[in-house]
């Protein structure tokens, strides 16, 4: 008897175990593979899945083989031109080895390459990496609540007196109490029918039970229209509702002194941060602002682009940065990050105005301040008065110096290693 | 026959009762040919079940490993790019056969695969003596069922990490861990699980046997001395370790036992690609076009099959950029083909070289093939002169002492022979893989264990070889050596791979 067993349906991604235990295996290389890809990457396509190569012979399984050398005979089809004893020229890779080079793909035998899906790459980029305090602003310290409905109370103010609630409740208590009356009232009147209809409507009795019609009628009509007891308020309550919009400032320092390639260092660092950020909060705004003596909000292309000569005011973009947060981005519902990159070449009467405006305003307002310098040797004076900063506010301050770009991912895991670690 | 049979649905979409349908009649015309087949199952499957199948080599059920899912990703890749198209078919041999049909398929390609699988390869798995004497069909499913517990278990109790390094190190082996001699037990899933815990206790008191320390009495200890192990050389280096490493627990023999029986179960499929993908095709071939003659399919159906068929059985010439040697199904077609009309048309140069085949009765000749032949025996006794021919098949000669590549043989008359030997070796396993051998073990000083490479052809081990003794190395426990002995007799130290501790981290 055949048998047809329709599969489709069983056990989807079958070889998920199998492929995460691959991903786990190689993680090391799969890392280095990812960091290599955010190079070429924008800010606004880094958020995809990514095709990574990994070395094949980091991934190989080994096994006995025969290698080149010693005496190999091939038997081949299609002969369009031998003859027994022809002479053939040696060929560089050897006749017989071409067994099953073509297995792996045209990428070159080097690269194993694959594709890692968006969470896969994006876990692995950010593994064991947290924002600083993360939990504390998500779970433990959140500032914001909603206040939603949840149903009706007894006891509440009288602004929020649900009437129909009320009256509902009041015209049930009204029948239930009425009842017995009624009850009696019926009775009553249906024996003064029956006196009445015998002719002693003007008897003893039939006067008697007017009274007591009247007298319950009456009991009837005391019975409150509404009553306190009736009373129903609209309930309320608080929801702490986490707070999932941020907004990242990306402050660059486009003097002169700023070269090409320490705007590239400075634009993967803010890459980095926005990716970061991505992962944590549904909501991501990024504000530019690229500062000589003068700041300035531009969009992303300026930002990166456009080069500008003069002298450097860090303080001119510190104020403007304060002033758009005040008017657009309160601080209870924006978790604020900025993250800063100058070589560190400032007005040396302007170091100390800047400590002033990120002790006083600025650092109290924001989740995280994260300063990079990109320059080699010893740190200018900016860096010195902001140790003065990261001394008194060493969790949400952080600062540290990038030479080229192969600092920027031990310099990103350094500024925002969990704070667990 | 009273009735003509009826035409097959027609139409590309495959259902559910066409499938039936088609299965009836081809099996019908299987059993007009006499094929001997095992029951079989058909199971329709998602490519991404496909592709899942192909990383466990087609197995229904497997234990999990980082390599299976190394495999999936590189044909997911593929496919997904449009590089490659998966495989039509995967079938299992197992007793009922497995088929899988894939539903993007149409329904000219399920017909085409459930007569190339469901009949042909699996009266081919029913019939070989490799397979009958070395797998045992109606077990394979509940051994593999039963593996993947034992392995589940094993992590859970053991770690993930430990088991994988574990199964690293006998992937790395599976190669050299078959009897290709030896006829193995037959595999009993009942006698596996009872015979389980009784092994785990009796192997240990073995291994601790031939390690025991404690001096055993003067006259002993001469005789020891003199005691060479193993006394012969062991060719299955995972039957050795599984029975001899001093150091792996019992759960780790279990394991290596799993690994080296899942290998030994693949070993024939290896032996018999040609003859089996051929035997598959020919069927196919033959069988539908019995059922197109018989007026039961339809001539859009005949041109789809057989654009399918062209290109499953096309051979590139050498100088062809897709050539990638030799193709087991167009040779292997080829082959069954010419046997069938050395049977029914000989020539006067088949009845020279194959008197007894030419003009006898096809079925029962072929038959005989299929049941008493593996690929290497099977080229050196059928292939025909004509086919050389036609296939104009060349032997290139590469000897390292000669400066130039020399064409040692063409397809003429006195090329035959040695083309036709040479072709025969070339699907001669033995030869093809190294011959690597657990030599001696030193019992009595540092417990190292050699191994022997036997050259042939002067051919070395490639560089492979390092990372593989690695693995030795982690499963034997102590160090291990490699020596090679040249076709003189002339051997030669090669390497030596020492480890601080088994439990040492092996991985780059």
């Amino acid at each position: 008897m055949l048998q047809i067993i329709d599969r489709r349906n069983d056990s989807k991604n079958k070889s998920a175990v199998n492929r995460n235990r691959f991903i786990r295996r190689f993680k090391g290389q799969i890392r280095k593979a990812v960091q290599d890809a955010i190079v070429r990457r924008k800010i606004a396509d880094i958020d995809n899945g990514e095709r990574v190569g990994i070395p094949s012979k980091d991934i190989s399984e080994p096994q006995f083989h025969h290698g080149r050398g010693g005496r190999w005979s091939v038997v081949q089809p299609g002969n369009d031109r031998y003859l027994t004893g022809d002479e053939i020229e040696r060929p560089e890779e050897g006749a017989g080895g071409r067994g099953s080079g073509a297995s792996l793909d045209g990428e070159g035998l080097d690269d194993f390459v694959f594709t890692l899906s968006r969470e896969e790459f994006l876990d692995i980029f950010f593994d064991d990496l947290a924002l600083p305090h993360l939990i504390k602003t998500q779970l433990a310290r959140i500032t914001e609540y909603k206040r939603v409905r949840a149903g009706y109370t007894s006891t509440g103010v009288p602004a929020n007196i649900n009437v129909v609630r009320s009256l509902r409740g009041a015209t049930g208590r009204r029948l239930a109490a009425g009842g017995p009356y009624r009850k009696t009232l019926r009775a009553l009147h249906a024996e003064l029918a029956e006196l009445e209809a015998c002719g002693s409507g003007d008897g003893e009795r039939a006067a008697e039970i007017r009274t007591e019609i009247a007298r319950l009628l009456r009991r009837i009509e005391t019975l409150p229209f509404i009553d306190t007891f009736d009373l129903r308020y609209n309930s309320r309550i608080r929801v702490p509702a986490p707070s999932t919009q941020a907004v990242m400032f990306c402050v660059m320092d486009v003097s002169g002194s700023m070269d090409e390639q320490k705007k590239r260092i400075a634009k993967r660092f803010f890459m980095l941060l926005y990716l970061f950020l991505t992962r944590t909060y549904e909501h991501i705004e990024i504000v530019f602002i690229r500062h000589h003596t003068l700041a300035l909000e531009v969009d992303e292309d300026d930002f990166f682009r456009s080069r500008e000569t003069g002298g450097t005011v860090v303080s001119s973009a510190l104020e403007l940065m304060l002033r758009i947060v005040r008017q657009r981005y309160a601080s209870n519902v924006w978790n604020i990050y900025c993250a800063q990159a100058s070589d560190g070449d400032n007005w040396e009467a302007d170091s100390p105005k800047c400590r002033e405006l990120l002790e006083s305003s600025l650092v109290p307002l924001i989740q995280y301040y994260a300063y990079i310098e990109i320059s080699e040797g010893e740190p200018q004076n900016l860096w010195r008065e902001y140790a003065r900063v990261m001394a008194s506010h060493p969790q949400r301050f952080a600062m540290q110096q990038i030479g080229g770009p192969e600092d920027i991912y031990p310099v990103f895991r350094e500024l925002f290693r969990k704070s667990l670690a | 026959m009273s009735e003509m049979p009826q035409p097959l649905p027609t139409g590309s979409e495959w259902s559910f009762e066409s499938i039936e349908l088609y299965d009836r009649e081809i099996g019908r015309v299987a059993r007009e040919y006499g094929l001997d087949v095992y029951r079989h199952q058909l199971e329709v499957i998602t490519a991404e079940q496909m592709m899942d199948a192909y990383a466990s080599i087609g197995m229904p059920v497997y234990y999990h490993h980082w390599s299976f899912g190394k495999h999936f990703l590189s044909t997911e890749k593929g496919y997904k790019r449009g590089q490659m198209g998966l495989a039509y078919e995967i079938v299992i041999n197992s007793d009922p056969c497995i088929v899988y049909l894939m539903e993007e398929n149409t329904m000219p390609m399920q017909a085409l695969v459930i007569a190339h699988a469901a009949y042909g390869h699996n009266s081919f798995f029913k019939g070989n003596y490799l397979f009958r004497t070395w797998t045992s069909a109606e077990a394979i499913v509940d051994y593999l069922v039963f593996a993947r517990n034992v392995i589940a278990e094993c992590e859970e109790r053991y770690g993930e990490e430990e088991v994988e390094q574990l199964l690293d190190a006998c992937h790395a082996l599976m190669s050299v861990g078959v009897d290709r001699y030896k006829r193995p037990p037959k595999l009993s899933l009942n006698k596996e699980k009872e015979r389980r815990t009784e092994r785990e206790s009796y192997l240990q008191s073995q291994v601790n046997d031939l390690w025991r320390t404690l001096p055993q009495g003067q006259e002993r200890e001469t005789a020891q001395s003199e005691r060479r192990f193993p006394a012969e050389p062991e060719e299955n280096l995972l039957y050795f370790i599984e029975k001899n490493a001093p150091l792996l627990e019992p759960w780790q023999r279990e394991i290596v036992r799993i690994v080296r029986k899942i290998g030994q179960y693949f070993y024939p499929q290896r032996q018999t690609q040609l003859m089996n993908e051929g035997w598959a095709c020919f069927w196919h071939y033959t069988m539908l076009y019995h059922l197109y003659d018989q007026r039961q399919l339809a001539d859009g159906f005949m041109l789809e099959f057989l654009q399918h068929h062209t290109n499953v059985v096309f051979q590139p010439p050498f100088n062809s950029r897709r050539f990638g040697g030799i193709n087991p199904y167009a040779l292997g077609f080829a082959m069954w083909r010419d046997i069938q009309r050395i049977c029914q048309e000989p020539t006067a140069e088949d009845r020279e070289w194959f008197p007894d085949l030419a003009g006898s009765d096809w079925r029962e000749s072929m038959d005989f093939a299929m049941r008493n032949f593996k690929d290497e025996s099977f080229v050196a006794q059928y292939l025909s002169p004509r086919l050389m021919r036609e296939f104009r098949l060349f032997n290139i000669l590469d000897d390292p002492r000669e400066p130039t590549l020399r064409v040692r043989a063409i397809h003429d008359e006195q090329g035959y022979r040695t083309l036709r030997q040479c072709l025969a070796e070339q699907y001669n396993l033995g030869s093809r893989e190294p011959d690597i051998q657990v030599w001696n073990v030193d019992l009595r000083g540092e417990r190292s264990l050699t191994l022997r490479h036997f050259k042939y052809q002067g051919r070395d081990l490639s560089e492979s070889r390092d990372a593989v003794l690695k693995h030795v190395a982690a499963l034997w426990g102590f160090p291990v050596r490699l020596e090679e002995q040249d076709e003189d007799g002339e051997v030669r130290h090669l390497t030596e791979v020492r480890i601080d501790r088994r439990k040492e981290n092996q991985r780059p």
